[in-house]
């Protein structure tokens, strides 16, 4: 419970209508895009300009509050759940793009800008932000920076990571701190590449600069369908060793496909397919059209049994759209879907699909994989209701079994949904205790009151100690500076 | 004191593994991660202060220290998978070294750092000195997936991992990339390769210095696709004017179209196509240049900077040893010789500017007086402070950051 002391200041600062705390009000916040978690927070509290949240972190740190900062709710990790203890504050009204330099290559945005948005805007100057999260229609800026997310066209060009040079960020103490720079090259070591992914651990950002790229002149589209599941993931292996880099090399299995075919996105995929893969390329028109020949004999050579292109880009948004919209058509099979997020290395694609299906059948559930083939992210998603306990715990019982085997062949927990709450006692199965007890204390370097979004991303049981740092060396020289 | 301290290091890591540098200060050169980490935890308890090096090669062996940490003997190629487009290796492997060895499987490190061939990948890290490729594969941040560091406590911590995308846990490997070891010692890296492409071509204009940079940005404005725009002064190039090199990778398809737009694109430019057997020699030569002066400082420009950041350059240090990035990709490196006090200058006038000067490379004595960053901003420094103090609790590492007088 947030204390009416605290409503009140935090309702100084933001005026009565932005700080919610009826149930009613609060019912909203208690759920990001999993199903599997679900939290209601002390308050929510809607800041309204910058120096309105820098204001709100300021009570927070006078009152010892822990907080939860929040943009759109469309994660899928439960990470921007907050407890009754603890303080929601939601982003939603920081949404102005405050400039956009085409010369440059930059756009400055407040975190609440929505992901789809800050590319409308700069298409006019022929760019484009290239991090395409599936839910870029709804999910913020700095959710995105929060989570390090990805998207399909984050194979050639890199995730929000690579996109992100500057960001004016506010410690948990209400202090505001500029990492960066809009130059792209740093002023001291890498905090940004630091702070993108922290998962709100670390602080807010409050003004994101990121990197703007143009619109490549030519995209060429491909849809292949393919008899078996193994065929296609080793036609993607076969890409990737080619040396071929496509803006994206996504596939979808028999079953998503399916899903997607009886929805209201049918994109024409053919639904006896086992899988379908979608390729795009991109750049000059020259290298595009080498680079599809290429591919196409490629694919075929892996037995595809048809490879048809994009011939308008009506039809580029169509083939796409199935794929966008896979997440929403899956409601089709069951009232809840736990949407997984792991990595393997591309080698081994084929086997853990295999094993993907293995585990499926033992555990009686019905699993659909629509993923980042080229970059080896897997999103095997378990449609189920999670009304039926025994069902819901035959769900997290495979999903830890998916997520074993992923790890088994060198892979990693999530790509590019982050840890939160929902996979954190996966952390121990990739990172030893020291590295464990690292994040920990560079977590508490940020937020020594570990107060921002608590509870998150590090498993403390699972951590060897590090000393604290209570109130640090400041700006004292460096090591060497005494000499 | 040097004798005890050398016997104590041969106790931990073999009497085969210590020896002196010139000035016969001991030096560990331990050959696992594990026994660097002792040589770590012995210096932490004793509190001698330790300066590490690679291969010697880029920055001079004269931190002040009781004892030397060489990362030499860790140079193992430890793994090559080519299916993934993955490697591990070690800290201290030559870079040139690691090339032959990808180039064998058919793949290559998009990376081409100034300095000698056989500089340590440890040390292109450490130090995050990309060169003309970052045009098209960007900073060196972009190319490592995960790393293993021993702290200034000997702690080992393994971050990141060995596939293409990885969201898991806090970015741990950033703050080592660029951090100048003044984090912790990197012993171990997993690198995302490229396949090696088909065609490979570089290709030469001659011109004054503004033309060239215009030309840079109109092939920017049209989306050239080129990996390498980079502008070399006349001294680095060793020719009478500014040179502007582009370097395509691709198809033979792709490579051949981008030749022909390069062309028409700056028709009044007389683009000269370097035969293979010529171009890889270029570029290594441009890259060893940098190390012309006792001194290599970049600056971060963007392209709609560069040339006031050009004639700031000439007028407070010289046009000698320049090479910029003339195309999206930021960053201007000079080498040369300075003192302290225009460094100084140079630093706040570039800070007007909203421009970051990085002392890559320098002598101790101007390394601690300027920091390899020197100044930081709004409330950045006491980030970086108790970041250090985190990984180095005892400040063991000589490692100048911030600068004495910052």
């Amino acid at each position: 419970m947030t204390s009416p002391a605290l409503r009140a200041a935090l309702a100084r600062v933001v005026g009565e209508r932005w700080v919610r705390h009826r149930r009613a009000e609060l019912a909203t916040y208690t759920m990001d895009g999993l199903p599997t978690h679900e939290s209601w927070p002390g308050t929510v509290v809607l800041p309204g300009t910058r120096d309105e949240l820098v204001a709100v972190v300021r009570a927070l740190h006078a009152a010892g509050v822990p907080f939860v900062a929040r943009g759109a709710g469309t994660g899928l990790s439960g990470g921007a759940l907050a407890g009754e203890d603890a303080v929601l504050v939601a982003l939603t009204r920081l949404n102005r793009i405050l400039a956009v330099d085409p010369v440059r290559r930059r756009a400055v945005v407040e975190p609440g800008v929505v992901n789809a948005r800050l590319s409308d805007a700069t298409l006019p100057h022929g760019l484009l932000y290239v991090p395409d999260p599936s839910s870029q229609t709804a999910c913020t800026i700095g959710g995105n920076v929060a989570e390090n997310a990805g998207g399909p066209h984050c194979l050639k060009a890199g995730v929000t990571t690579n996109h992100v040079v500057e960001l004016l960020v506010v410690l948990p103490d209400g202090t505001l701190a500029r990492l960066g720079s809009r130059h792209g090259d740093q002023w001291g070591p890498d905090l940004v590449g630091l702070f993108v992914g922290s998962e709100g651990m670390f602080g807010i950002a409050c003004e994101i600069t990121v990197r703007l790229e143009p619109v490549p002149p030519a995209i060429h589209t491909l849809l292949a369908d393919f008899p078996s599941l193994r065929g296609a993931s080793e036609a993607v292996s076969a890409v990737i060793a080619s040396g071929i880099v496509p803006a994206a090399l996504e596939m979808m299995d028999q079953a998503c496909v399916r899903a997607v075919e009886s929805s209201i996105y049918a994109a024409g995929y053919p639904t006896d397919a086992a899988a379908v893969l979608l390729v795009e390329l991109d750049g000059q028109p020259e290298a595009v059209a080498a680079e599809r020949a290429e591919v196409e004999a490629i694919l075929r050579r892996h037995d595809a049994r048809s490879v048809q292109a994009a011939e308008s880009p009506a039809d580029r948004a169509r083939l796409w759209q199935g794929r966008k919209k896979a997440f929403g058509a899956m409601g089709r099979i069951a009232p809840d879907l736990a949407v997984q997020d792991a990595v393997v290395p591309r080698s081994a694609l084929p086997d853990i699909l295999d094993r993907i299906a293995a585990i499926r059948d033992r555990y009686g559930l019905s699993i659909s994989n629509v993923f980042h083939a080229g970059d080896g992210n897997l999103h095997p998603n378990i449609s189920f209701d999670r009304h039926d306990a025994a069902l819901a715990h035959r769900v997290k019982e495979a999903s830890r079994e998916i997520m074993e085997a992923c790890v088994a062949v060198g892979g990693s927990i999530s790509g590019e949904h982050g840890v939160g709450n929902d996979k954190i006692d996966y952390m121990p199965l990739i990172f030893d205790a020291e590295t464990l007890g690292c994040m920990l204390a560079v977590r508490r370097v940020f937020d020594p009151a570990e107060r921002a979004n608590p509870g998150k991303v590090v498993p403390r049981r699972a951590c060897r100690e590090w000393a604290c740092t209570p109130a640090g060396r400041g700006e004292v020289v460096a090591a060497g500076g005494t000499a | 004191m040097k004798d005890a301290i050398a016997a104590r290091l041969a106790g931990v890591v073999g009497r085969d593994h210590v020896e002196r540098d010139p000035q016969g200060m001991p030096r560990a050169v331990p050959d696992s991660t594990d026994a660097l980490a002792q040589v770590m935890a012995l210096a932490h308890g004793e509190g001698w202060r330790v300066r590490v090096e690679g291969r010697g090669t880029w920055l001079p062996g004269d931190a002040p220290a009781d004892l030397a940490l060489s990362t030499r003997a860790l140079d193992r190629v430890a793994s090559v998978t080519p299916a993934d487009l993955v490697a591990t290796v070690e800290a201290g492997a030559p870079f040139d070294l690691l090339r032959r060895r990808l180039a064998d499987d058919g793949m290559f490190l998009a990376l081409d750092p100034p300095g000698r061939p056989e500089r340590s990948i440890g040390s292109v890290v450490a130090t995050a000195t990309a060169g003309p490729l970052r045009q098209g594969f960007g900073p060196v941040r972009d190319h490592v997936l995960g790393l293993t560091v021993v702290t200034g406590d000997g702690r080992v911590v393994r971050a990141g991992g060995r596939v293409v995308k990885n969201v898991a846990g806090f970015d741990l490997a950033k703050l080592q990339i660029g951090g100048f070891g003044g984090f912790g010692i990197v012993t171990e890296l997993h690198l995302r390769l490229r396949a090696l492409p088909r065609a490979d071509r570089t290709l030469l204009a001659r011109g004054t210095r503004d033309r060239l940079t215009l030309a840079g940005r109109e092939l920017t404005a049209a989306r050239l696709a080129a990996h390498a725009i980079e502008l070399f002064s006349p001294t680095l190039a060793a020719e009478p004017d500014w040179v502007l090199a582009v370097r395509l990778l691709g198809t033979d398809e792709g490579v051949q179209a981008e030749a022909g737009r390069l062309r028409s694109l700056t028709p009044e430019l007389a683009w000269q196509d370097l035969p293979a057997d010529r171009a890889a020699p270029f570029w290594h030569l441009a890259a060893r240049a940098m190390l012309g002066g006792a001194i290599t400082l970049r600056l971060g420009v963007l392209q709609d900077g560069l040339d006031d950041a050009l004639d700031l350059v000439a007028g407070m240090l010289d046009e000698g040893l320049v090479a910029a990035g003339a195309g999206a990709a930021a960053g201007l490196r000079w080498s040369g010789e300075a003192q302290a006090e225009t460094l100084r200058t140079l630093r706040r006038h570039a800070a007007a500017r909203e421009i970051p000067m990085t002392l890559e490379r320098a002598p101790w004595g101007l390394r601690r007086a300027l920091g390899h960053f020197g100044a930081y901003r709004e409330g950045v420094g006491q980030l970086v402070g108790r970041l250090r103090e985190t990984f180095d609790p005892a400040a063991l590492l000589s490692v100048a950051l911030e600068g004495a007088d910052a």
